[in-house]
């Protein structure tokens, strides 16, 4: 038997918001962060819309004063990560290198008892830089020439330029930041990279390896290369060209009439920890609190050559069997679930295997738990998708209050998952999904932690 | 002093198939025989005119094709390197664990089959993305123009291409090829990524979770933009005069290390379920370790504290002392700091008896396979177990006397052989350990 581990701390960080606060409120609210593509002109996209952060975002004034010069090797991926990494300890009343203030004697544990398995993406080389160098190796005739490249165009290049878009990048920063010594991992399974690192997450503490573990995913695809790769997966909604709709309103999930996602960037750090060792912190600091314990988790991968596993099986097969080993690790049967926070991405290719499988897991009871998705909110945000929809389900199973449904009208047959108001309710226990591009599942379930 | 995992009534986790592509060849025993006979697999970079790089050199994979290896090609059309390297390693595996006969039974449960591989992302397709950087860029303002570089990457860039880029990409072709429903995960940690692999797919295997693992990596940086990035950070040799001497590590004249390229895999599961079908064992995977450095994304702690931790922890997930282990396959890059730091954790390790441990790295003929180097190092452990002759480190003519211990120069080794410690460090500061013991222990 492995050790039981909790939920101490969240750290969002999205277009609801950055830090926990703001985004419980927005989802609570029902706000849609989705707009026009702010970061640049993407009126030429088949989707043109995004959902950014809070245009205030500055991930440098999250990073310590002594550690400052890095950020300069940070493509945004790594400054959000940073970013929720620094929310996600604070929110715990974790001590580390960096929250530590004047006076504390020592990190609430040692840096070898902490970990870190943070999930990220393919992260894009920032074109302005990138071409600015490839544009001294012209050849005469305004083409690409290698011998000058190798001679002259890559030596504009900064020396440390490839290290800002290793994906490995997000959990070294922040080994570095908080003085993490214990494992470390990066998971880059899209959509699934921060669901899966949760789990492992929780291997690790499990298991022994670590008393602590900031884990989670981040991912911007809001960049001309990225937004590109995306739109050629066939899962964002296109918009007719001058075409008046409310982009709130774009991405519908689980509603007959939905088209498709819109992406998003950013995600979450959460901190797990080893029940027995928060308790013993919780003795000496009473502010500190759980959200929720991690009683079940399970991964799997789809098989559906039709579509080279770019989308589920029909049926949803491998999120069933994942949903159902989660459930049966709780020690739970499935009507004890009170909210899923669902992948919901809006496009019906995802959404409708995914009905179908909560159909098999649930059978008639499905139609009594309340269903949610984070996508017509924040949007679709790659690596980072799990790791937000799990800092929604841990605030609302601890707040015993079930967040704002938006643009499900017409929901597919027998489930709750209407379009409705945030409202209180008695949350014993909440499953979490996440499937990515290339056919990885998650499911995990979250269970109320009694203080 | 992390407190020890081993625990004695925990699932036992063996190793029962291998495969392997890399610069030397593409199936086991003859690539085997070259490393132990110390070939070099170091060659001319010809996929692109390097003639004006700083290196112009790399160990790469020659003459192979993945379509023989599977069985519908048409699944895996337009496949990138990583994925055609991942799919001919695990053919390999899968036939030499025996599982093809088991399925042929019907005695698979695919629910129960699971993958974790550490591959890199997907070579990109250089051409139409410098093509269209180049078509959008606004000299005026400095900057690339959405609307032009829009244009320009929608007409040139294929689909299949883009979204076989995701790293996540040969997970998904071996799942599809050996119909592998349970848990599955690919992680990137850099060039420690497949060792991660092996050892987290180990832990689902002791949770559980999967009575059958594949794991292992695949990777490629030999592209233009992956050379340029090494490169830039003086991270490669130069020594273009002489490339097949070039990977030396450990050697006082070390100037870098060499890019290979290529997979491997292995099939690692209970030792329950081996035993019920009756499968060869050819190793047990008894310890895993990692750590972080927490130091510097640019650097390795000097004293290589991360690599410390690493090994002690894999040591005590083992219940084993240094004292038992009689051959490390260092990572060993050939790089100034690499080749220091692993030297001094070692020593701070194995203290007085670090010297007598035989430590070599097979980097030193099949250059860096980054992601995949570790899990091709794992193989070569298994392989020395059941031949009882660990392989060399060659090009060590020049020895740095801050590298004092025995890296096994230039010729392979007889020796009585049982638990080797296998160290993969990630660029960024994310270190493995793997201890690999024969199996039975005693035979």
């Amino acid at each position: 038997m492995t050790r039981s581990v909790v939920i101490t701390g969240l750290g969002p960080v999205c277009g609801l918001g950055i830090g926990i606060e703001p985004t419980w409120q927005g989802a609570v609210e029902g706000r849609s962060a989705i707009g026009p593509c702010r970061a640049f002109d993407a009126s030429a996209y088949p989707c043109p819309f995004a959902a950014e952060l809070p245009e205030d975002f500055r991930g440098r004034d999250f990073v310590p004063r002594s550690y400052r010069k890095a950020t300069k090797i940070m493509a945004r991926d790594i400054e959000m990560a940073v970013a929720a990494a620094d929310l996600a300890a604070r929110d715990a009343r974790l001590t580390t290198r960096a929250t530590a203030e004047q006076g504390d004697a020592q990190t609430s544990y040692p840096p070898h008892r902490m970990g870190a398995q943070i999930g990220a993406g393919l992260i894009a080389a920032d074109l302005d830089e990138l071409t600015a160098a490839l544009d001294k190796a012209r050849d005469e005739r305004g083409g690409f020439d290698m011998k000058k490249w190798g001679a002259e165009g890559m030596h504009e290049l900064t020396p440390l330029w490839l290290l800002k878009y290793l994906p490995n990048m997000l959990a070294c920063h922040v080994t570095i930041v908080h003085d993490t010594q214990g494992p470390s991992n990066t998971i880059t399974c899209t959509e699934s990279s921060a669901g899966l690192s949760v789990g492992e997450a929780r291997r690790v503490i499990g298991r022994g390896a670590a008393e602590v573990c900031f884990c989670g995913g981040l991912e911007s695809r809001i960049n001309l290369m990225s937004l590109m790769r995306q739109t050629f997966t066939g899962r964002y909604i296109q918009v007719e060209p001058g075409a008046t709709t409310d982009p709130a309103t774009l991405v519908r999930p689980f509603d007959r009439q939905a088209a498709g996602s819109v992406p998003g960037e950013g995600g979450a750090i959460l901190i797990l920890e080893a029940e027995e060792a928060f308790k013993q912190r919780r003795d000496a600091d009473p502010e500190a609190r759980a959200y929720a314990r991690i009683s079940g988790f399970a991964a799997s991968q789809t098989v559906h050559p039709a579509t080279r596993n770019r989308t589920p099986d029909p049926e949803g097969l491998a999120i069933a069997a994942a949903a159902r080993r989660a459930i049966a690790q709780a020690g739970i049967t499935p009507d004890q679930i009170d909210l899923i926070v669902a992948f919901g991405c809006g496009h019906p290719d995802y959404d409708r295997p995914e009905a179908a499988a909560l159909h098999s897991v649930f059978g008639p009871a499905i139609g009594r738990i309340r269903i949610c998705s984070t996508k017509p909110m924040v949007g679709l945000l790659g690596a980072g998708a799990g790791g937000l929809d799990l800092c929604i389900a841990a605030r609302a199973i601890a707040q015993q209050k079930l967040p704002a449904v938006l643009n499900c009208d017409d929901p597919l047959d027998g489930l709750d998952a209407a379009t409705g108001p945030a409202r209180d309710a008695d949350i014993r226990n909440a499953l979490v999904l996440s499937t990515g591009l290339g056919g990885q599942n998650t499911a995990c379930v979250l269970q109320r932690f009694d203080h | 002093m992390s407190p020890t995992m081993h625990s004695p009534d925990r699932p036992r986790i063996v190793v029962t198939g291998i495969g392997w592509v890399t610069p030397l060849g593409h199936a086991i025993e003859p690539v085997w025989q070259r490393l132990l006979a110390g070939e070099s697999g170091v060659g001319p970079i010809t996929r692109f005119d390097a003639s004006t790089f700083p290196t112009r050199f790399c160990a790469r994979v020659l003459d192979y094709d993945w379509r023989p290896y599977v069985r519908d090609a048409a699944l895996h059309e337009g496949v990138l390197p990583n994925t055609a390297f991942a799919l001919g390693a695990a053919a390999q595996a899968w036939q030499s664990a025996g599982l093809d006969r088991l399925d042929a039974d019907g005695g698979l449960d695919r629910d129960r089959l699971g993958l974790y591989l550490g591959c890199g992302e997907g070579v990109i397709d250089f051409d139409s993305y410098v093509g269209s950087n180049l078509a959008g860029w606004d000299a005026e303002h400095n900057r690339v123009d959405p609307q032009r570089w829009y244009a320009a990457a929608n007409a040139s860039m294929q689909p299949v291409t883009e979204i076989e880029q995701e790293a996540n990409m040969p997970l998904s072709h071996l799942a599809m090829e050996f119909d592998a429903r349970g848990p599955s995960y690919n992680c990137l940690t850099a060039c420690a990524a497949s060792t991660q692999a092996i050892g987290e797919a180990t832990e689902v295997l002791r949770l559980g979770d999967a009575d059958v693992m594949i794991t292992g990596g695949a990777h490629t940086m030999i592209h233009p933009l992956g050379v340029t990035g090494f490169n830039r950070l003086t991270a490669l040799s130069t020594r273009n005069e002489s490339p097949q001497t070039a990977s030396r590590p450990f050697s006082a004249d070390r100037d870098g290390f060499v890019l290979g390229e290529g997979a491997g895999i292995v099939i690692l599961e209970t030792l329950e379920h081996a035993q019920k079908r009756n499968a060869a064992i050819l190793a047990e995977v008894l310890g895993y370790g990692a750590s972080a450095d927490a130091y510097r994304v640019t650097d390795m702690h000097p004293e290589g504290r991360g690599p410390l931790a690493a090994m002690q922890q894999a040591l005590d997930d083992a219940g084993l002392s240094p004292a038992d282990i009689d051959y490390i396959s260092v990572h060993g890059t050939s790089t100034h700091e690499n080749d220091h730091a692993e030297t001094r954790a070692i020593k701070r390790l194995f203290g007085q008896r670090a010297a007598k441990v035989p430590a070599s790295s097979i980097k030193s003929m099949l250059g860096h396979l980054i992601a995949a180097a570790g899990v091709v190092e794992a193989i070569a452990c298994v392989l020395a177990i059941r031949d009882q002759t660990v392989p060399p480190t060659i090009n060590l003519h020049n020895p740095d006397p801050e590298c004092d211990l025995d890296y096994v120069p230039h010729t392979a080794r007889k020796m009585t052989l049982r638990t080797c410690l296998s160290n993969n460090y990630g660029f960024g500061g994310q270190n493995n350990t793997l201890i690999l013991r024969r199996y039975p222990p005693q035979s």
